[in-house]
């Protein structure tokens, strides 16, 4: 199955890859409800195949600031995954997570070590959803956090896409707790993955 | 992002948030005609689905210079500036992934001076993202970062 692009990929597919976003998205969800102790909600995920300006777009332009969490998978597949969150978004799980409300652009040090804890254990639920249906062995590497400009953190993945195509799939999921809370997930496997999760899910590719 | 444009003065062209990709700027100083290409990725010749020239910087500097001739502008003439090519996470871990700023920065380079434009100045690499903004009537190549003072080269 060379020729599969995601441009081709039928309704199908990426009804197969929305249900897994959901379910991805939903333990996601109660993980980061767990870790905040309190009821979090979350919006049926939306899954789309955008262009590259579209995506910045669609967070706010390329000058949004985001926060960016983005690691390797390995094991039957192989990959990465990036989750993004407005840094409004960002700013106030830190401060729920740390008891205490921060201000300013910067975060410190021991902010920027609690949100990547935030992107590690929504990531690695993620993947641990992914992995259990699929019957696949999906191991996270270590991630890595940046806070910059929208278009800046998508580069990484608008670059890994641009060698097999011209758009990104995206996982777009709201969460809720008192606020609304928008994130991002990436998933960037490459194309051979695709087919591993499809067909290890019974749907021939 | 995988894009490119032509601008004359005394109007200005700007591409926003440059993370891994590379923003060249150039200009021919006599007729004051610019452009600016935001690439991607180093070389079309490496990758089967290459239909979209802007993505790649030997196709997209390629493609900026021919636009800029037909303008009226004189490839003898033209100069380059560059800014861009930052690795925005401490690791990236596919092989091919690795270094892909720098190595998008070489691949420029290495196209400019494959058709004789030299570098007049270049803002590259490091793990922050640029927006640029260039002005054709002066040559100035403003850079600006989150948290950090707005440089011009």
């Amino acid at each position: 199955m060379a020729d599969l692009t995601l441009e081709t990929m039928s309704n199908q597919y990426y009804d197969v890859l929305k249900e897994l976003g959901n379910i991805g998205a939903g333990n996601a969800t109660s993980a980061l409800a767990q870790m905040l102790q309190c009821k979090v909600d979350m919006s049926v995920p939306q899954v789309k195949l955008l262009g590259f300006k579209e995506v910045a777009t669609l967070m706010g332009g390329e000058e949004q600031l985001l926060a960016g969490i983005y690691l390797g998978v390995e094991g039957d597949i192989s990959g990465s995954i990036m989750f993004l969150l407005e840094q409004k978004s960002a700013r106030h799980l830190v401060g729920k997570l740390m008891g205490m409300p921060t201000e300013g652009d910067q975060f410190t040090e021991m902010e920027i070590s609690a949100l990547q804890e935030v992107g590690n254990i929504i990531t690695g639920s993620y993947l641990n959803s992914l992995s259990m249906m699929t019957n696949l062995k999906i191991y996270p590497t270590i991630p890595s956090l940046a806070m910059d400009m929208a278009g800046a953190i998508l580069s990484v993945p608008a670059i890994e896409f641009g060698i097999i195509g011209d758009n990104i799939l995206l996982i777009q999921t709201q969460f809720f707790d008192e606020v609304q809370l928008d994130g991002y997930f990436i998933l960037i496997p490459e194309l051979e993955s695709y087919v591993k999760i499809l067909s290890s899910l019974g749907i021939s590719v | 992002m995988a894009d490119l444009n032509i601008c004359i003065s005394p109007d200005s062209i700007t591409t926003l948030g440059l993370g891994s990709c590379v923003g060249i700027a150039i200009r021919d100083p006599a007729t004051k005609i610019g452009g600016l290409a935001h690439v991607m990725l180093p070389d079309s010749t490496q990758i089967r689905n290459n239909s979209n020239i802007p993505k790649f910087a030997d196709t997209g500097i390629a493609e900026l210079v021919k636009r800029m001739t037909a303008k009226g502008a004189n490839p003898g003439r033209m100069v380059a500036k560059i800014a861009g090519g930052a690795q925005m996470f401490s690791f990236q871990n596919k092989s091919e992934m690795i270094r892909i700023g720098e190595r998008n920065v070489e691949a420029a380079r290495r196209k400019l001076a494959q058709l004789r434009i030299p570098v007049l100045a270049a803002d590259t690499g490091d793990s922050y993202g640029r927006t640029v903004i260039f002005y054709p009537e002066t040559g100035d190549f403003v850079i600006k970062a989150v948290g950090r003072p707005q440089k011009v080269i």
